[in-house]
């Protein structure tokens, strides 16, 4: 596989080839880099993002009351919750509390359900698929007795709605933040399994691993040095695309009752069911958390889409 | 029975590489293909031996098989392939990884691809002597440069820290002779080495490749399609076609009297400095898809410009012809051509 390198103009310093002058080691990460850089898509999700995660990490700056409080409650009546005011810039939610505030700090509860479950499915699930990825490139007729075993239990994980799952783990764990993040960890745990075993099976039949293998190489060495690092890119798309999916679906599992059991908790999805039942009188309690999610998982998605060109040696940007 | 090899000249130990009888067969589901039979040839220590052969005829399979690098699924491989006595077929997949590097390295066809990637190629040299030898980090280093240096690469220290892509096709293919040649392997064997490159760097290559193997004192298992590069490199040509040896001859002889019409028929489509100038190149008519089973018939008959009815029904056996010279033909060039029968047609 040859790695075409972006033609780099004006001012950028970098320019590479076999008769430039000035040659530097470009990986496959500083090209992405650079032509990550190039995408106007990549600059819009990033700003979503850091929007979104500056967000959620100065919200006890940017608002001066507390989540989750019902300090306002009297002002919330049977037929009125009331709207935009100096005071509450975006209005009271149903239980009195100041929906701006739980906007923000539900930015926090997102972002970290988010990143954490991701996280949990991207590590358990790249182990898995390391696993039996490695073992059935170059593991031979033993490697790929282990490669189809580990599979087929993921396999298994794979017929499990996530759903299902989700509330099954709710059910042993009883309704808290903790169950929806190992639920919807647990779900993406096949996605990654699966696409990283698949893009170390191409790569074990390239050229280079034939090669290294005609050198007497370790096996070891040959899954550590040449397939993963030829295999992770799509896994590290699918993640930042899966961040996207992971804060959906903690709303919709908070939704569906199964995070904590407080009702008023500052969680976007919670505030969707709360704003339910007042959805006549103040269409704005669903509104602003359902505009809140859309923009987020759509900085991760445009990020990820981004990403996965960049990181295609072949596109040229 | 397979012929008995004349003693090389020079000593009368067992050569280096000795592959007798060697039979590599592919099965899918519907079909079985034979894609290498009957396959022997020696490559005594410190010798240059060519195997030649059209896209198709089975070399690279050969070679693979050599190197014990075949996918293991339906692939079946008999015959003996022994490396200084131990027979690398049967031995164990651990031992056979060991001698892999120090032993008997290989350089490949597409340098475009036989490199990683995305790691210099300063870790690729390095992970090499790493593996096989115990030396401290500071002098792989400068080993590595070492190589780099040897398989004229210029700047050899600034051109580790880098990628592959940077590199051209020439450069490339340098570099995977130097990490070939890293361990200092006894036996090298390069498949098509210049294929992929253009026809002055091929030249250039062909060059540093030569030089490094007499310079190592290894022997050169050199397998190529065009005679032109073994007429330069090689003491010893084995000629295939349809995956069987044909022809097998010292340099010389060869290709002052070729004995199969198929390498005559390689010869002639060679261009030469010796022939008048505008004179055509004579191809050799058909495609090599254009065959018979040996089993049944020479394979080449269909191509033949000689062949007769013998041809056309008895598989031929490779005969001694004196002087290391080895043949498969009822009617090679050397002799005087058969009459009417070749005109008549099978039915």
């Amino acid at each position: 596989m040859s790695l075409p390198v972006p033609s780099v103009t004006g001012a950028d310093p970098v320019a590479v080839g076999p008769s430039g002058t000035d040659e530097v080691g470009v990986s496959l990460g500083r090209a992405t880099w650079r032509r990550l850089r190039r995408t106007p898509t990549a600059w819009v999700g990033a700003a979503l993002i850091g929007l979104f995660v500056l967000v959620a990490l100065a919200a006890p700056l940017l608002t001066p009351y507390e989540p989750a409080s019902t300090r306002w409650a009297g002002e919330v009546s049977t037929t009125d919750v009331p709207g935009p005011s100096a005071e509450h810039w975006l209005g009271l939610d149903r239980y009195g509390a100041d929906m701006a505030t739980q906007l923000l700090y539900g930015a926090r509860t997102s972002l970290l359900y988010g990143v954490v479950s991701t996280l949990i499915g991207l590590l358990a699930g790249a182990a898995l698929g390391a696993l039996a990825g490695g073992a059935g490139a170059v593991g031979g007729r033993v490697g790929a007795f282990v490669d189809a075993t580990i599979m087929r239990v993921v396999d298994v994980m794979l017929a499990v709605p996530s759903l299902l799952l989700a509330v099954s783990i709710a059910a042993v764990l009883g309704k808290s933040g903790t169950a929806i993040v190992i639920a919807i960890g647990a779900a993406q745990v096949p996605v990654f399994a699966r696409l990283l075993r698949s893009s170390m099976l191409a790569q074990g039949r390239s050229d280079y691993v034939l090669a290294a293998n005609a050198l007497g190489l370790r096996r070891s060495r040959i899954v550590m040095s040449h397939l993963l690092p030829n295999s992770v890119g799509p896994t590290i798309v699918q993640a930042t695309l899966n961040l996207a999916t992971a804060i959906i679906e903690v709303a919709a599992l908070s939704y569906l009752g199964l995070g904590t059991p407080e009702v008023a908790s500052a969680e976007w999805g919670r505030m969707l069911v709360a704003a339910q039942e007042r959805f006549d009188e103040a269409p704005r309690l669903a509104l602003l958390p359902g505009i809140a999610i859309a923009i987020t998982a759509l900085g991760f998605t445009l990020l990820g889409e981004a990403l996965r060109e960049s990181l295609d040696p072949k596109s040229r940007r | 029975m397979i012929p008995p090899l004349a003693p090389t000249p020079t000593t009368d130990e067992e050569p280096l590489l000795s592959v007798r009888d060697l039979r590599v067969r592919f099965h899918s589901r519907d079909h079985d293909v034979v894609a290498v039979d009957e396959v022997s040839l020696d490559v005594p220590a410190g010798r240059n031996v060519a195997l030649v052969g059209e896209s198709g005829s089975g070399k690279s399979v050969t070679s693979l098989a050599v190197m014990g690098l075949l996918p293991r699924r339906g692939v079946e491989v008999t015959g003996q392939v022994r490396y200084r006595g131990e027979d690398l077929l049967t031995m164990g997949e651990r031992r056979r990884e060991s001698l892999r590097g120090p032993e008997i390295a290989m350089v490949f066809q597409d340098p475009m691809t036989s490199l990683n990637p995305v790691v210099t190629i300063g870790v690729q040299l390095d992970e090499v002597l790493r593996r096989h030898f115990d030396l401290p980090r500071k002098e792989r280093r400068a080993r590595c440069a070492d190589l780099l240096a040897k398989v004229g690469i210029p700047d050899p220290v600034r051109r580790l820290k880098e990628y592959p892509h940077q590199l051209s096709g020439g450069m490339r293919q340098r570099v995977l002779i130097a990490i070939a040649l890293a361990c200092e392997p006894r036996l090298l064997i390069a498949d098509e080495p210049t294929t992929a490159l253009d026809v002055t760097i091929q030249a250039q290559v062909l060059d540093v490749l030569a030089e490094l193997v007499a310079d190592s004192d290894a022997a050169l298992l050199l397998i190529t399609h065009d005679l032109g590069v073994v007429a330069g490199v090689c003491d010893e040509v084995n000629v295939m076609y349809a995956g069987r040896i044909v022809e097998s001859a010292p340099r010389r002889p060869l290709f002052a009297a070729p004995a199969h019409p198929y390498t005559v028929g390689l010869l002639g489509s060679i261009p030469r400095l010796d022939t008048p100038r505008g004179a055509p190149l004579v191809p050799i008519p058909g495609s090599p898809t254009h065959t018979r089973p040996w089993t049944e018939a020479c394979a080449f008959c269909p191509r033949c410009p000689r062949a007769d009815d013998t041809c056309r029904s008895t598989p031929p056996t490779l005969e001694p012809a004196g002087d290391d010279r080895r043949r498969r033909c009822f009617h090679p060039a050397d002799a005087p051509a058969p009459t009417a029968a070749a005109t008549t047609e099978e039915p």
